[in-house]
């Protein structure tokens, strides 16, 4: 089935389906798949109101509409263009697919049990009745489900093998990159974050700060509720930071870096052609450009030469760091966050709030991306130091 | 007929074969089947009795022991897979072409991609899960990190299995993430600071035959000893880190006190 697809899918350009409303609906979806419009316009509004109507779009019946609904969109936007078939049925991007379907599952499931669960909380009731909370034996109400469980991913993995043949491409070239190159796809919202940052920051210091973060998050989450079961109203800022992380700044970027980054990593809607050949013009701007010479950019500001010391060059944006980094996390434990600096205690506080702060970076830097093509914050190539 | 059946069945189930390897009859009364978790190495990972709520495949989502269950499939799969492969690039690629051709039932190597593929999604389903069941919270914050460590040791042998078919994929997708390396700060040669680590007398200590990437690559770029080097690393160092590993989170859901539950 899926061999046969790209069969189908290699028959390369041209397009499945034709006529005026279909180029109209295409060329409208590419106008919308850029990051700057979909990121704020289309999934962060779908994230918000994922936790703000978690009671309403659980119903069975509401999710299984919004099923059918992602499948028809998901599928249906693929059948319809030849190129962006190709790219969803490579191999190594079906994966992507089956991620998406699972996670979503499972966040129904998550989301499901903890409206029931805070309606019960909200009544008075145990979220637990005494007939759920006695012991069975693990032999046979675990190992059986344990066992069936096995029977059905072995056999599932089994047809997903005979399926789909595993990618091999010509042999190892060192000499030919090609272009666009891919880290593997669960490492493509690293690279997608190359756009906003260097290689020194996407590759190392927030992949690192991902992994403690992750470590360290036990320790950050002082609530004490909401353990063993699931539960949105017991937990709501934990629940929003971690999922905003997780859907918004990792998976939706697989997505973006995988289906729609193409040569030279342009971005490239969905039903736009890959083409190799495009130039995209670099118009990003530092920060210190913006700071001496205003005034030209921006019509208004000052109208100086760079300085030529680098440090005082940079001054404006080392500052914006050192306040984005040193500065807020204080004046964080001193206002919003005043209750959780209390007891978290000083060390507790300040590791989980550099983290948080940091994490924050990513989405500012998208957004002065997007609104003023905002190169760097901190450009010092003397010391590889770009931010 | 059915009567002869059982009856040898019966003198099987009464053998001296049988009852040195089984202690116990067939777990059928509440006591054989305490016994037989009891008395298997392997089901003993689990405790003799659970709360029915915590074991409802809705609250688990069975995505931790899919995971291991997946482990174990890479695991058969990549010593199967060991006999046919040679880790040198004359014969990596063509080996990997074999593998299909030639090799009876030419799906192990799309059993062991798939498979990690997989796990990779089993394990952040599961991470999803403990989150969002607030399974880490105390006293299973130590098991939390545990298990992020076996996240990042997973990601790891996808990444350096990523490399071994030897084909451009392979090449290119593994020099996009090593140059990472080479802009570790302090580390790399292209990362921040990375001039100032010298010795005295101003000798740089950092050079392209000795940064970060060099150190992951066994040279300046992806060539005949990174294949070694990440052959070892998939098939020996990561491989034994992560069962060491399943068995320390294995061991501490159980001295943590089990599935979580509300308390």
């Amino acid at each position: 089935m899926a061999a046969g697809i790209s069969t189908l899918a290699s028959g390369g350009g041209g397009e499945l389906l034709t006529g005026p409303a279909i180029d109209a609906f295409k060329d409208a979806v590419n106008a919308m798949s850029v990051p700057e419009v979909s990121l704020p316009f289309f999934f962060m509004p779908v994230f918000i109101l994922m936790l703000v109507g978690y009671r309403q779009w659980t119903k069975p019946l509401v999710a299984g509409a919004l099923l059918v609904v992602f499948c028809v969109g998901y599928f249906g936007s693929m059948l319809i263009d030849r190129d962006y078939l190709a790219i969803l049925v490579k191999p190594d991007n079906v994966p992507i697919t089956i991620m998406l379907l699972s996670v979503s599952g499972c966040l129904w499931l998550a989301f499901r049990q903890a409206a029931l669960n805070d309606a019960k909380t909200k009544a008075g009731l145990p979220i637990t009745d005494e007939a759920a909370d006695t012991k069975v034996l693990v032999w046979p109400d675990l190992v059986y489900t344990e066992l069936i469980c096995i029977v059905i991913a072995s056999a599932a993995l089994l047809i997903w093998s005979i399926g789909l043949p595993a990618p091999l491409e010509s042999p190892a070239n060192p000499a030919g990159p090609p272009n666009p190159s891919k880290a593997p796809w669960y490492f493509l919202g690293l690279q997608e974050m190359l756009v906003y940052f260097d290689p020194w920051m996407a590759g190392v210091i927030l992949p690192g700060m991902i992994v403690s973060g992750l470590i360290c998050m036990p320790y950050f989450d002082t609530n004490p509720k909401g353990n063993g079961y699931y539960t949105l109203a017991e937990r709501k800022f934990g629940i929003t930071v971690w999922l905003f992380g997780f859907l918004i700044l990792w998976v939706v970027l697989i997505v973006f870096g995988t289906f729609l980054r193409g040569p030279n990593w342009n971005f490239f809607g969905p039903y736009e052609y890959w083409d190799s050949h495009l130039q995209v013009p670099l118009t990003n701007i530092n920060l210190s450009d913006y700071f001496w010479n205003g005034k030209e950019l921006i019509g208004f500001g000052m109208n100086k030469a760079l300085p030529a010391n680098a440090m005082v060059r940079e001054l404006p944006g080392i500052l914006f760091v050192a306040f984005w980094v040193l500065l807020l996390p204080p004046m964080l434990a001193r206002t919003v966050m005043r209750k959780r600096f209390a007891t978290m205690g000083a060390a507790r506080f300040y590791i989980m709030a550099i983290h948080l702060v940091v994490m924050g970076l990513l989405p500012v830097k998208m957004v002065l991306r997007w609104l003023l093509t905002l190169k760097y914050f901190v450009y010092l190539p003397e010391y590889n130091l770009n931010l | 007929m059915s009567q002869l059946i059982r009856s040898v069945l019966d003198s099987i189930f009464a053998s001296q074969a049988w009852n040195s390897i089984f202690r116990h009859g067939i777990p059928r009364d509440r006591r054989t089947r305490v016994m037989a978790v009891m008395s298997n190495l392997f089901l003993h990972l689990h405790p003799v009795a659970v709360r029915k709520s915590g074991i409802r495949l809705s609250f688990t989502w069975c995505m931790g022991g899919l995971t291991f269950f997946l482990f174990l499939a890479e695991a058969i799969t990549g010593v199967l897979l060991m006999f046919y492969y040679r880790p040198v690039p004359e014969y990596a690629f063509s080996d990997i072409i074999a593998l299909r051709s030639h090799v009876t039932l030419g799906v192990l190597r799309e059993i062991h991609r798939w498979g990690a593929h997989a796990m990779i999604i089993a394990i952040w389903l599961h991470m999803m899960r403990v989150f969002l069941t607030g399974s880490y919270k105390p006293p299973r914050e130590f098991n939390w990190g545990v298990g992020v460590i076996l996240l990042v040791v997973t990601m790891l042998l996808s990444f350096t299995g990523y490399l071994l078919p030897w084909d451009q994929l392979a090449i290119w997708a593994i020099t996009v993430g090593s140059n990472m390396g080479k802009a570790t700060p302090f580390f790399g040669m292209q990362g921040p600071f990375t001039d100032m680590v010298m010795l005295p007398g101003g000798v740089p200590l950092v050079t392209t035959k000795s940064d970060a990437a060099y150190i992951l690559l066994a040279g300046t770029s992806v060539g005949e000893n990174a294949l070694m080097r990440f052959y070892v690393l998939h098939c020996i160092a990561l491989p034994l880190a992560a069962a060491t590993l399943i068995a320390v989170h294995f061991w501490r859901i159980r001295k943590d006190g089990g599935i979580s539950g509300p308390l």
